[in-house]
Formats: structure tokens, C-alpha cells, sequence
């Protein structure tokens, strides 16, 4: 029994050296010809206390971390530095919220399109990991993942 | 229907403070909201609308915006037909797409009514916003929605006539827009009759629609032309 205990340990070893988060559901508005700037959702989930410091993709150099809030019925728009991910907790980046935007975007954003990012945490400590997530790109008129999304998807089978 | 008259009361509320630079004119207009509000259980079953019953202001009294095809476009324009006007930016991937797609929704929950509701979207960003991608923006979504753009001098005066603002906001690498995201509704008479808030529901807003649209039956549906008759 010592070759899969040593497996346990190793593969519990190397999880301890990764960042515990799970991103589901990422998703990436796909752009018209000629616009420049798009956002890209996701649903993350860590365990233990991390922050959202940065991202990167693979098709524009410009990525920062906004949020959406209204002001009574006006829409403001900032970027933030990062977005604390709390253990256990699910944060949204959503419409309406939190997102990672996407600018100086050098080509049309076409749906079906695989946008990969790589997303920064920080650590209560201050170490940072990196974590891969592949986005498809949707519609400019579609907002996928949402409950209501997801009513008329099971509608249509 | 389920109406709340409260909400719509606070939505036309929201409207006048917002207005309110003037002084007095806040003062009067908070004097007739007074009374308005102090008589509003008497009259609430006649509370129609979910948004806020603008009729008779000054906000929107007309426009001059320019479409993607060049050219100039008033509220004349549309005559005939219940407006749906709002303002945004193409680069905004959050509250305008959701703005858009509610249009959608509203057109397709009032079935036929649907061709007589036009949808205008003005962008605060005439710096990014060109004629191509307001073309390609409005018409992903619906083909008949129409995008309207103007020069930076002539849409601060529109926006304040619409009572909406907008500011420029420097972002890390470049800028984003702040902008008011209430949606207007001007009857097919060309009168200025709704504010409608974001939050408002797609379903909320058509019963709006809906109510103004029967007050203007549709123009009869031309009986399709008799077949010529030919030799047997």
C-alpha cells in the first residue's frame, strides 16, 4: 500500500501549492466590427481568502478588473484593484457587477470564439498563483448562465 | 395588471428631483408632487402605468440626432409609432446590452404591437460610437432598432433635455462613461408619456406600451388585392 499513499500525498501536495479556486461558467461578450472593448463574466469560488488582482488574455494586451454599480439611475463604471474572493463563498462576475474588461481589443470578438485568461491571486500572505480559464465567446445579444438563461435552455428540451 | 402606484410615484419622484437644478422650479414641482402625493390613495386605482407618467413635461420635447446613414432624424420621424428612447455607449458591456436585450424582450411580449414600438439608442460616447459600429451594435440585436449619434457640443444639450447625464472617467488605460440608463416612452402622437426606470421588467414595461398603444388603434391592415381575374 506505500505507492498509493505516496500518490495521496503528492496529489495533495501539489493542490496545497495551487490556488484553490473554481472558476465555472466563464463567459466572454463577443464584439460587433470595429468595437473595441468587451467584458468576460465567471463564477469564482476559492478556498480560503484570496483576492482577484489581475488578468491577462490571449487576444488584447489591455485587461482590467471593473465593477458596475448604480447611483441611483445612473450606471457608474470603475476599475477596481482587486475583488476579495472569501473562502467558500461564490463571487459573480456578472452584467451588473464585477467584470473583467477587455480593451484595445485588436480584432472582432466572434461568437463561439475560445478567449483563454489568466487570472492573478493574492494570498493572505502575499504569494500569488496564477490559474488558466478558458472563456466562449456569446452572442453581443445573449447573457448566458443566468437563472433565466438557463429556464429556456431546459425549455428547449 | 398589478400596478403599484407608490413605485410608479416614486419613479416620476425620482424624475422631478433629478430635474430640480432650478430651485424654484424644484420647489414648485415639490409643492405639486405635495399635493399629488396627499390625494394619490384617492385616485391610485387610476394609476396605469408601472413607470413613471412623465405626460405633459418638458423632458425630450424633440430631437435632432443623426443615424448611421447620415442623416439628421427628429421625433416627427416616427410618428405613428410608440418611441422607446435611451442613452449609452457600445463599449459598455454590462448595462446597455441588458438595456438592448430588455428592448428585445418588450417587442417580442407585444406580438404584433411589436412593429409599431421604435427603439432609439443614443450614444454618449460620439468620440468611439461611429456610424459602423452603432450600425452593427443596435443591429445584432433587433434590425429595426436604430443607433443616433451626434457632435460632443449639440449631446450635451440633448442629454439636458433629456434630464440624463453623462461624464468621461478615466479607467487604467483608457476611459468609461457614467451615464443615466432610464428609458423614455413618447406615444405614436409624438407626446412624451413614460420614464421608465432600469430596473424595470421587460413584462413591466410592455404593459406600459401596451396601455398607450390602444389608446391609437393600428392603422387597418390593407385587405390584400383581389386576384385579377383571368380567362378560364
Amino acid at each position: 500500500m506505500k505507492i498509493p499513499t505516496l500518490l495521496i500525498s503528492l496529489l495533495a501536495l501539489s493542490g496545497s501549492l495551487r490556488a484553490d479556486v473554481t472558476i465555472a461558467d466563464a463567459w466572454v461578450r463577443a464584439t460587433v466590427p470595429a468595437q473595441k472593448a468587451t467584458g468576460a463574466f465567471m463564477k469564482l469560488t476559492s478556498k480560503g481568502d484570496v483576492k482577484l488582482v489581475s488578468a491577462t488574455c490571449d487576444i488584447t494586451k489591455t485587461v482590467e478588473i471593473h465593477e458596475m454599480s448604480m447611483d441611483g439611475e445612473k450606471m457608474k463604471m470603475r476599475e477596481v484593484k482587486a475583488i476579495d474572493l472569501p473562502d467558500g463563498k461564490t463571487v459573480s462576475l456578472k452584467p451588473g457587477g464585477y467584470h473583467v474588461m477587455l480593451l484595445d481589443l485588436p480584432e472582432q470578438v466572434k461568437p463561439g470564439q475560445e478567449i483563454t485568461f489568466k487570472l492573478v491571486f493574492e494570498k493572505a500572505d502575499g504569494s500569488r498563483e496564477t490559474q488558466e480559464v478558458k472563456a466562449k465567446a456569446y452572442p453581443v445579444n445573449e447573457t448566458p448562465f443566468t437563472d433565466k438563461a438557463a429556464k429556456e435552455e431546459d425549455a428547449k428540451h | 395588471m398589478a400596478v403599484d402606484p407608490a413605485a410608479s410615484r416614486a419613479e416620476a419622484q425620482d424624475m422631478v428631483f433629478r430635474a430640480g437644478k432650478n430651485w424654484l422650479r424644484g420647489l414648485g414641482a415639490l409643492a405639486v408632487l405635495g399635493a399629488f402625493t396627499a390625494a394619490a390613495p384617492l385616485h391610485a386605482a387610476e394609476t396605469k402605468f408601472h413607470g413613471g407618467d412623465i405626460t405633459g413635461t418638458e423632458t425630450g420635447k424633440d430631437f435632432s440626432l443623426t443615424d448611421p446613414d447620415g442623416k439628421v432624424r427628429h421625433l416627427a420621424d416616427f410618428k405613428g409609432k410608440a418611441v422607446l428612447i435611451f442613452f449609452g455607449f457600445t463599449q459598455c458591456p454590462v448595462i446597455c446590452p441588458t438595456a438592448l436585450s430588455r428592448a428585445v424582450e418588450i417587442k417580442k411580449l407585444l406580438g404584433a404591437d411589436g412593429a409599431r414600438l421604435q427603439v432609439l439608442f443614443v450614444s454618449v460616447d460620439p468620440e468611439r460610437d461611429t456610424p459602423e459600429i452603432l450600425r452593427g451594435y443596435t443591429q445584432a440585436f433587433d434590425p429595426s432598432f436604430l443607433g443616433l449619434t451626434t457632435d460632443a457640443a449639440h449631446l450635451k444639450e440633448t442629454a439636458k433635455d433629456f434630464k440624463i447625464t453623462y461624464e468621461k472617467v478615466p479607467t487604467g488605460s483608457s476611459y468609461t462613461m457614467d451615464h443615466s440608463v432610464v428609458s423614455y416612452l413618447y406615444d405614436p402622437a409624438g407626446r412624451i408619456r413614460l420614464v421608465l426606470n432600469h430596473a424595470r421588467t421587460a413584462e413591466e414595461c410592455a404593459q406600459d406600451i401596451a396601455a398607450i398603444l390602444k389608446d391609437f388603434p393600428a392603422a387597418p391592415v390593407a385587405a390584400p388585392p383581389s386576384p385579377t381575374p383571368t380567362e378560364k
